[in-house]
């Protein structure tokens, strides 16, 4: 039974999980992409179409990475070279995204979709409890918790990874120091893109193996708020996936033990707590300053 | 003023035929969907009956229609464009376009309207039109019934409205006619549409004992959890065998075409006239997916059930009925009446869930 | 080759004119390519998308019924914008205010005055400032970030209201569907002019909103110090200001601003509550006070055209069979286009050869 509720939670944190790591990413360089909706739900409709159109599972995923960051790509060109407004860049791509994936996807609808196999590594996937939920789950689950780790350890254990973080503390004294501020923005939006288009293809792949219009049904826009949730930090945006999914997944148990709490309420749930938790995490003032990339959503153009 | 109304409705109405067939314009139908036709579920069936109908009258139909638009001021506006632009028939599929429709029908008397799902015929040009889902959902009762071996369904509902909680209701019934200690588990997923939600709503019923899952909401979601474990489970809306192929028992499948066929043709022929209809596997409206993996004795049994509601011979919801909190509903005998049901708010006995108040 | 931009001096007043033409030339290019790729003429098409709806008095009130509410929020939101507050909760804010200002005529229907509209209308405003006031106050007190509080209040708002709808707020008469009651005639929000269509005064609250707001914020020293806050919290220290105060100001008529919207879309619109009262209002006046470059004579252009590619995008679906989709991807890059276009006013955009500046691409 718990096996079975923490295998359900972790299904549900995993596009989650994956979209924010990567949108984390691309905050932490300065670029606050609101597009994460879009993007994700044109992983989806390509990851399941490939999938379908050539019967394997681990193509449709790549193809979805690869759409999911040329995507991107336009935000990218837009915000970084034009110099666009970000906010309103992201929502018009999120629109684009919603129109171009019904238009690519009207001929899915209703077929099945090709499951991505679970891989069991030998041995310890025989284990009690954790055989299950940690050695015996599918690619994305385990590309997922390996993006969370490496971009930690990216961010703060590396010379690249404080290049990027100083971008995006600081465009205009980053840029004194010769580094190229829009080039490292346009590689880390690209990486957004990547990760997003793999969370909507772990939907339509792996978490329920079918095309339908609007099925990412608003997932972008929590792993937006779990970036936030998580102070630009990624093992706490690993516990604020996760956290998320058990309050989902937990209020539908409450449910179905009948216990007579009106249902809205029970829905509710995740935000409130999400809410709560920040609210208590984010109350040391300077540690949270720390963490906020300062140059968050502010054009940058190099002087000459 | 309201005999003036049905007076010049009724002039109307005569005139219509006359204009259409002097100059053989064809017909205009046009149908408003709450959802996108790629849903897979109520919009998408919806719009397999405008296809049905565009088959069935070729030359002599033209059909236009609008996808997703949201209940509220865009509704208004929608209907209101569709009768400006010469359709002779509005089909407004949504409970939520109920206002608007009659709205908008005052202002356009020599307009068709029907509105699904709704009660209100304020003007003599709107009719209103429904299926009774619940019938199928009997006969899915006693299926479940005989093939869960654990005694308890899982069932995925949507919003508690009159039509969701009457289906429950049915379906309870049914089982209890073959099982009378038989559990119904809900869980509220406060979405007609989110695949992911519904599969994790599936999730907890099964890890909560389910071994039969039944929905109320749209997508083939549940249907494909209930593969991945092994279990059997229910289509809704549409034939939802594609995605479940040694899972589905049965579906409810909404056949809206007939009854688009029908209106059209009224409209066409000038018969057009207000009614309210709620029919269901008699006329075609509520049809049953083919009865798949189950043994022959349960199918037969399912098989049997169909024909006698369809005979009209037996009516699910026939007394002796106690509501949840003990208390007589319906009497030895006695079958409910069609307002009551329609407006459907409190559980029969056995029934495991409150229903918000 | 490649793109790059220098900064004007001042931004460019001729271009400030010039960009939303400009916009709208690559608009009509990529529309007439996108549609004929998909076999549709695209004169026909263009014309339905962007002028029948303008052709028909019903259409133009349509127009304004639609834009009213994103109007609404995006002039409130450009306060919030421009001090450098990230309200995206607007969407809850609309919701609250219509739930407050319904408690009127939903729970006491005898009530009825000719004072019960304007009370509805103040409620409506109280209630949208109140459930803005969470995120601020949250921000203020326990430096919890806004984005996030504003964003997850959006979606406990749909639940409650859809609670209250299909629980305690039901109407009796009503078979226990979910909606409340119909509002009765004081509780309505009277038509502008009745006789040729059905716009209400939520529009001209709209206007009234954006004038007032953009004389705030061009004439008055309470606009210089949102500005000031804004752009530099450190400047705005020195200056006297109190940052938190500015947080709790902007929020407060931004909810405000939102809770009047929700208000007068159901008191005016639809004429009771039910389950969705908005289809995405409070997101769509984002982009909407964007594209009006966060200045409320602006964002009322803004709203009005994108009022008009809904309107239109419906015409097209209509008349020349459009899909709903492609209407959705058009609008999408509609708005890339302008976006883009309004680069021009800030900078002026050269072409760079490789070969003409060395140490560039040397980069």
């Amino acid at each position: 039974m718990l096996e079975a509720i923490l295998l359900t939670v972790s299904m549900a944190a995993t596009p989650l999980l994956l979209a924010a790591i990567g949108e984390l990413v691309v905050e932490r360089s300065g670029v606050l992409n609101l597009g994460v909706e879009g993007m994700m739900i044109m992983g989806a409709v390509t990851g399941f179409g490939v999938a379908l159109m050539t019967g394997n599972p681990f193509l449709g995923a790549l193809a979805a990475i690869i759409v999911g960051a040329l995507f991107s790509l336009l935000f990218a060109f837009l915000t970084l070279t034009l110099v666009t407004n970000q906010v309103a860049t992201g929502l018009a791509l999120t629109l684009l995204g919603l129109g171009l994936s019904g238009m690519i996807g009207e001929s899915f609808v209703g077929q099945p979709g090709v499951r991505l196999p679970r891989l069991d590594v030998p041995f310890l996937s025989e284990l009690p409890i954790v055989g299950r939920l940690v050695f015996s789950q599918d690619m994305i689950f385990y590309v997922s918790v390996f993006l969370t780790v490496a971009v930690a350890w990216f961010l703060f254990y590396t010379k690249a990874g404080l290049t990027l973080r100083s971008v995006g503390d600081n465009h205009n004294s980053a840029h004194a120091l010769g580094i190229k501020v829009v080039r490292i923005r346009y590689l880390a939006v690209l990486f957004g893109g990547a990760c997003a288009g793999l969370a909507g293809a772990h939907l339509s792949l792996v978490y329920v193996p079918q095309w339908v219009e609007n099925m990412t049904a608003g997932r972008g826009w929590i792993a937006l708020a779990l970036v936030v949730f998580a102070s630009w930090r990624p093992l706490r945006v690993l516990a604020g996936a996760y956290l998320f999914g058990a309050v989902s997944i937990g209020q539908l148990h409450a449910q179905a033990l009948g216990i007579g709490i009106p249902s809205q309420l029970l829905s509710a749930l995740p935000y409130i707590a999400t809410i709560v938790v920040l609210v208590l995490i984010s109350r040391n003032r300077r540690l949270t300053m720390v963490n906020t990339p300062a140059s968050l959503g502010r054009p940058f153009v190099p002087d000459r | 003023m309201k005999n003036t109304l049905i007076a010049l409705a009724a002039s109307v109405a005569v005139l219509i035929p006359a204009v259409a067939s002097a100059q053989d314009d064809p017909t205009k139908a046009c149908f408003i969907y709450v959802g996108p036709i790629g849903d897979f579920g109520w919009s998408y069936q919806h719009h397999q009956g405008l296809l049905e109908a565009e088959e069935h009258f070729g030359d002599k139909l033209e059909t236009a229609y609008l996808e997703s638009v949201p209940e509220g001021a865009d509704a208004e506006r929608a209907i209101e464009r569709f009768a400006r632009s010469g359709c002779d028939i509005i089909f407004t599929t949504s409970f939520g376009y109920m206002d608007p429709t009659n709205k908008i029908a005052a202002r356009f008397p020599d307009v068709k309207f029907e509105h699904a799902t709704g009660y209100k015929r304020e003007h003599p040009n709107v009719a209103t039109y429904n299926s009774k889902f619940h019938e199928g959902r009997y006969v899915q009762g006693v299926i479940a019934a005989r093939m869960s071996e654990a005694g308890v369904a899982g069932y995925i509902a949507s919003f508690p409205i009159p039509e969701v909680v009457m289906g429950i209701n049915a379906f309870m019934l049914g089982a209890q006619s073959v099982n009378p200690d038989f559990q119904v588990k809900v869980v509220w997923a406060n979405t007609w549409f989110d695949p992911a939600r519904e599969a994790d709503a599936a999730t907890a019923l099964i890890d909560q004992g389910a071994d039969i899952i039944t929905q109320h909401t749209d997508s083939t979601g549940p249907m494909q959890v209930a593969a991945d474990r092994g279990i059997k489970a229910f289509g809704q809306a549409s034939d939802m065998i594609e995605f479940g192929k040694e899972t589905q028992l049965t579906s409810i499948i909404d056949d809206w075409g007939p009854y688009y066929i029908e209106r059209i043709q009224a409209v066409m022929d000038g018969t057009w006239e207000q009614h309210d209809v709620w029919e269901g596997m008699a006329e075609g409206h509520v049809v049953m997916a083919p009865y798949t993996n189950m043994p022959d004795d349960v199918k037969a049994e399912a098989e049997e059930i169909e024909a006698r509601i369809k005979s009209g011979e037996f009516d699910p919801f026939t007394g002796p009925i106690k509501k949840q909190d003990g208390s007589d509903w319906l009497a030895e005998g006695e079958v409910a009446e069609e307002g009551v049901l329609l407006g459907m708010n409190f559980y029969v006995e056995g029934v495991d869930d409150q229903l918000p108040q | 080759m490649r793109l790059e931009l220098v900064k004007r001096p001042q931004q460019s007043t001729l271009f400030s004119a010039l960009s939303p033409f400009i916009a709208f030339g690559l608009t009509i290019v990529a529309g007439a390519i996108l549609f004929a790729a998909l076999g549709k003429d695209p004169i026909e098409t263009l014309y339905y998308y962007f002028i029948d709806p303008l052709t028909e008095t019903w259409s133009l009130h349509e127009l304004a019924i639609k834009a009213a509410p994103l109007i609404l929020i995006a002039v409130g939101l450009s306060v919030c914008f421009l001090s450098s507050n990230w309200n995206i909760g607007a969407e809850g804010q609309f919701i609250m205010g219509a739930i407050a200002g319904s408690i009127l005529p939903v729970l006491f229907p005898d009530f009825q005055f000719w004072f019960v509209l304007p009370l509805m209308l103040i409620m409506g405003m109280a209630g949208g400032a109140a459930y803005a006031f969470i995120p601020a106050i949250l921000k203020v007190r326990f430096n919890t970030n806004e984005i996030l509080s504003s964003l997850m209040l959006v979606y406990v708002a749909q639940l409650f209201l859809d609670w209250l709808v299909r629980g305690p707020w039901r109407n009796p008469q009503g078979f226990n569907f979910p909606e409340t009651r119909n509002f009765h005639e004081y509780a309505i929000l009277p038509e502008i002019w009745s006789a040729s269509g059905r716009a209400h005064w939520g529009f001209v609250f709209a206007l009234v909103a954006a004038f007032v707001l953009w004389f705030m914020l061009s004439k008055t020293l309470k606009g210089f110090e949102v500005k000031v806050i804004g752009q530099s919290p450190r400047a705005g220290r020195f200056a006297g200001f109190s940052a938190g105060r500015m947080v709790v100001f902007a929020f407060l008529v931004s909810g405000a601003m939102a809770g009047l919207a929700g208000i007068s879309e159901v008191a005016g619109a639809i004429g009771q509550l039910r389950p969705t009262i908005s289809p995405g209002y409070g997101f769509t006046a984002i982009i909407v006070a964007f594209l009006g470059r966060l200045n409320p004579l602006g964002i009322v252009a803004a709203g009005l055209i994108l009022a008009l590619t809904y309107l239109g995008g419906e015409a097209a679906q209509i008349s020349v069979g459009l899909s709903d989709k492609v209407v959705r991807a058009f609008q999408g890059s509609i708005l890339f286009f302008v976006l883009a276009c309004d680069t021009l006013i800030h900078y002026r955009v050269r072409l760079v050869r490789p070969a003409q500046k060395a140490e560039a691409a040397h980069a």
